[in-house]
């Protein structure tokens, strides 16, 4: 059942900064506030929906150390992390790793005030338990050398480097959590982060290699849907699937329901707030050397109500043609309004917004740097 | 001693040049730190390795080891690349 949405807070993080636009209950106003942080590269700016209030910001530049910053007045002042995610300190003589930068923050269990989880490229899993004050490394994974070969290093996968992304808590179990890593498979635990699995069975994985072995597994973005928490979607490297738990354990690649023209591949993987069959992509060109473009210069979602039998192209208000931009993993969401508002983000700096999941689209901000993360969510009033 | 800080990380320092005391340059980012919180990360990793941009200078040399002696009268000059786009 919808709730009434009385605002909306659509939170941007760029290359070059992030931007909050603050949006009536009807989704037609919106109030620009930014640039946050210019100049620094923001991977994820998140909200905290416990709170309404808390802000956190995955932020670096391209010269100095990555760190967190936090606001707790929705980003009217910012303070920064005591102890941003790191790893742990090597024993002597041994090579450590260093965090790169944080790419990817989830809020916890609705039960867990203040607990946070951070992904991190070269991949490692961090929790805050005090709002994102102070992070500690999280579970065995970082320094387990099964997880650490799967891994992989800096030079595998991704050009800046993989990432540890799709930290997902199930609502119903604080301690029933997956990842994904960009370079590395898709992992659940149920004993609260102290045993991890990989779930690979059905991924496809790049000709030649190997489907067993978890390292060659590329996931682009994981979703769980609220409204059924044994489902999750997936956008993956090779292609667009499901996975119905606990009856399988295997993934269905829905995305060859796709038109072949079109191909199932993409970065980001959004899900319905209370419809499980409903889900939307947005794909990209991934033939030949990976254009990473919208195909054939004509950008548009598509969306399923069905579970991934059929899918529906959603361009209307789009550009024709000659568009040659994409949406990265983070950068395409959904509100929990009635009908559901979509936003995407794109690599040329241009924010989209859907107020009738996907019906039509409409532009909200244009000329912004390279947009990395999209997230909407409810602020609310002290 | 005297510390002086690059443009990119005044946001703690609010000026160009900051003290700072130890008797290592370890000491001297560590003794930084407790009074402009959070500034040894950004040029220090958890590996205790100095970051890829960051180059640090004594009295006009580069110092590449952070347990380098020092001495109060040094002077320490933080410089930080600006390459990119």
């Amino acid at each position: 059942m919808a709730r009434k949405i009385r605002k909306l807070l659509v939170t941007v993080a760029t290359r070059k900064g992030a931007w909050l636009y603050h949006g009536d209950a009807a989704r037609r106003t919106w109030r620009a506030d930014g640039p946050h942080f210019l100049g620094h590269v923001i991977s994820h700016l998140v909200l905290d929906p416990r709170d309404g209030r808390t802000l956190l910001a995955a932020a670096k530049t391209g010269h100095l150390g990555p760190t967190v910053f936090r606001s707790s007045d929705l980003g009217r002042t910012w303070k920064e992390a005591a102890r941003p995610p790191a790893f742990a300190k090597a024993a002597d003589g041994k090579e450590g790793r260093a965090v790169d930068h944080t790419f990817w923050l989830t809020p916890g269990h609705a039960d867990e005030a203040g607990v946070w989880y951070a992904g991190t490229s070269p991949q490692g899993l961090f929790r805050s338990e005090d709002g994102g004050v102070t992070w500690q490394p999280f579970s065995p994974i970082n320094d387990d050398p099964q997880y650490r070969k799967w891994m992989g290093t800096v030079q595998d996968g991704t050009p800046d480097g993989p990432k540890l992304h799709s930290i997902i808590v199930d609502p119903r179990d604080a301690a029933h959590l997956y990842f994904a890593m960009s370079g590395g498979g898709v992992h659940e635990s149920v004993d609260g982060g102290r045993t991890w699995a990989p779930i690979l069975k059905g991924l496809e994985v790049v000709e030649g290699f190997d489907r067993a072995e978890a390292t060659f597994h590329d996931p682009h973005c994981v979703r769980l849907c609220p409204s059924n928490p044994d489902r999750l979607f997936q956008q993956n490297h090779c292609g667009i699937y499901r996975l119905d738990r606990p009856s399988s354990d295997t993934w269905v690649r829905i995305g060859k329901a796709m038109p072949k023209q079109v191909g199932d591949i993409g970065f980001p993987m959004v899900v319905h707030p209370r419809e499980a069959d409903t889900a939307w992509v947005f794909p990209m060109d991934g033939t030949a050397v990976w254009p990473r473009t919208s195909p054939q210069g004509r950008p548009a979602a598509y969306g399923t109500r069905n579970g991934g039998k059929t899918w529906q192209r959603l361009d209307a208000g789009l550009p024709a043609s000659q568009a040659w931009w994409t949406v990265k993993r983070q950068a395409m969401t959904a509100d929990a309004a009635d009908p559901v508002g979509l936003y995407f983000g794109t690599t040329s700096g241009e924010l989209w917004m859907s107020r009738d999941e996907g019906r039509r689209w409409a532009c909200m901000a244009r000329h912004l740097p390279e947009i990395y993360a999209v997230e909407a969510a409810e602020p609310r009033s002290r | 001693m005297k510390v002086l800080i690059p443009s990119a990380l005044r946001s703690y320092t609010e000026h160009g040049e900051a003290e700072a005391s130890g008797a290592t340059l370890g000491a001297v980012l560590a003794d930084l730190d407790r009074r402009y919180a959070g500034i040894r990360f950004r040029m220090i990793d958890e590996q205790d390795r100095i970051r890829r941009h960051i180059r640090i200078f004594v009295n006009g040399e580069q110092v590449r080891d952070l347990s380098q002696p020092l001495r109060a009268t040094d002077e320490v000059v933080i410089v930080q690349a600006l390459s990119g786009g």
